[in-house]
């Protein structure tokens, strides 16, 4: 039989879901028996090709961001948003509550320490949306992840059940947001 | 069962369940031990009816229907034999036949859920009432995986003018237990709703309008009864290891957790 493809992603997430994911400790060795994966920060693939199932962590901060949620989207038949940040922009959003220019001006003209001030402007950066939001403002998503970050059973449960061809049902037990 | 006591009976999913004249349908239930999902109610203070959470079906056995009954013509399906109401301001009446733990309904009140998270910035994370918060829990009771709709990212004002009280409006979900609790129990009238539609918030009634002018303490029932993380406690957020929460330990489910989480200054462990 051949593998479950998966491709994982971290856009404004703080990598701290991937960590989880490998909380599930020596239980990946038996995962991996099942799946491989395609791009993802654990692999060098640098662009998504056709996967079963994408697991994306971080809200959409910026336009980097939104390039690499389509490609996922378009290429991953089952559109995970994983942790809190790609359900409802999480942490980062709280950055809503400020214009975009009073944030960057914070940080790179009136910030404590800052030597020869100015924004960055190489086109080389993606430019920030002025504001953070969830994945599923942007793509359409085919199932939730919650908790920041999900707990390693949390994985195994909705991959568990995605690997049995069973609708992904979180238990009661296993739910929560922070 | 007597004939009496039929006569002070109303079955909620097929349970028979006997109340006192001018009890409403929660109270009721709440005393029989049978939960209907709620938010903005708490025994004692007045009923308000804002976060239908508690939204039943009551199919009244009197309502005949015939083919010629405009609603069943309509291009959706209206159950003819019932209509929606909300248990905390509805009297019981005897004979009610009430649907509450339903699929369609639990469904319903998912949704609503999803738009109270999404119209403020409940970023459970980083609020410090996470695993104490009523509207948590209920979200966990009704398994709400996401928002689903677009998040409205509101910008409200915080208010850490009080000593030992802080406001943040982020969190409020307009259920007006503090401004009950302040009119009704502490006799202060500190809070209330001001503005309409989607701008409706929290003010506060004091000069400045803020809550340092007011006569807010940290005794006061105000002070304290906030499903939510909007009214918190200054210093004394994260105090209880995750695992001891409120919500770790209890379902939002159980009956009689009001003194539970009113108590909250100590955990119940301590």
């Amino acid at each position: 039989m051949s593998k479950i493809r998966i491709a994982t992603t971290s856009l404004a997430g703080c990598f701290g879901c991937h960590m989880s994911f490998l909380d599930m400790d020596e239980r990946l060795v038996e995962l991996l028996e099942h799946v491989e994966f395609n791009r993802s920060p654990l692999t060098d693939i640098k662009h998504c090709g056709p996967c079963d199932i994408g697991l994306v962590e971080g809200g959409v901060c910026n336009a980097e961001n939104v390039h690499v949620l389509r490609e996922f989207r378009n290429n991953c038949k089952i559109l995970i948003a994983v942790g809190a940040c790609a359900i409802n922009g999480g942490i980062p959003a709280m950055r809503n509550h400020f214009e975009l220019r009073e944030c960057l001006e914070e940080a790179y003209v009136n910030g404590v320490g800052v030597e020869n001030p100015q924004i960055p402007d190489d086109v080389e950066l993606p430019l920030l949306l002025d504001k953070v939001h969830p994945l599923h403002e942007v793509v359409h998503v085919d199932y939730y992840l919650p908790g920041c970050p999900p707990s390693a059973d949390e994985f195994l449960s909705v991959l568990g059940d995605l690997l049995e061809g069973r609708e992904p049902a979180l238990p009661r037990s296993l739910l929560h947001y922070d | 069962m007597s004939a009496e006591a039929k006569q002070n009976t109303i079955t909620i999913d097929g349970q028979e369940i006997l109340f006192r004249q001018g009890q409403t349908i929660m109270d009721a239930a709440l005393a029989a031990g049978v939960y209907i999902p709620h938010l903005c109610h708490k025994p004692g203070l007045a009923p308000h009816g804002s976060c239908k959470l508690c939204t039943v079906n009551i199919q009244d056995r009197n309502v005949s229907s015939s083919p010629s009954d405009r609603r069943v013509q309509t291009k959706f399906f209206v159950d003819i034999d019932s209509r929606s109401v909300s248990a905390c301001t509805m009297p019981a009446v005897a004979g009610q036949h009430i649907s509450n733990n339903t699929p369609e309904l639990n469904e319903v009140r998912k949704t609503i859920t999803q738009m109270l998270f999404i119209e403020g910035n409940h970023l459970c994370p980083s609020c410090e009432k996470t695993g104490d918060c009523t509207l948590q829990a209920v979200a966990y009771h009704l398994g709400m995986l996401d928002g689903h709709f677009p998040q409205f990212f509101p910008r409200r004002e915080v208010d850490a003018s009080h000593s030992s009280v802080m406001l943040d409006r982020d969190r409020c979900i307009l259920c007006e237990l503090c401004v009950r609790a302040s009119r009704e129990v502490d006799g202060k009238n500190v809070f209330a709703i001001a503005g309409r539609g989607i701008n409706a918030h929290l003010i506060v009634n004091s000069p400045s309008g803020k809550l340092a002018d007011s006569g807010l303490e940290t005794g006061d029932m105000a002070a304290h009864i906030c499903p939510v993380g909007a009214i918190l406690i200054k210093e004394h957020g994260y105090e209880v290891p995750i695992g001891r929460r409120t919500f770790d330990l209890h379902q939002v489910g159980e009956i009689g957790l009001e003194k539970v989480i009113l108590a909250k200054t100590r955990h119940t462990d301590e």
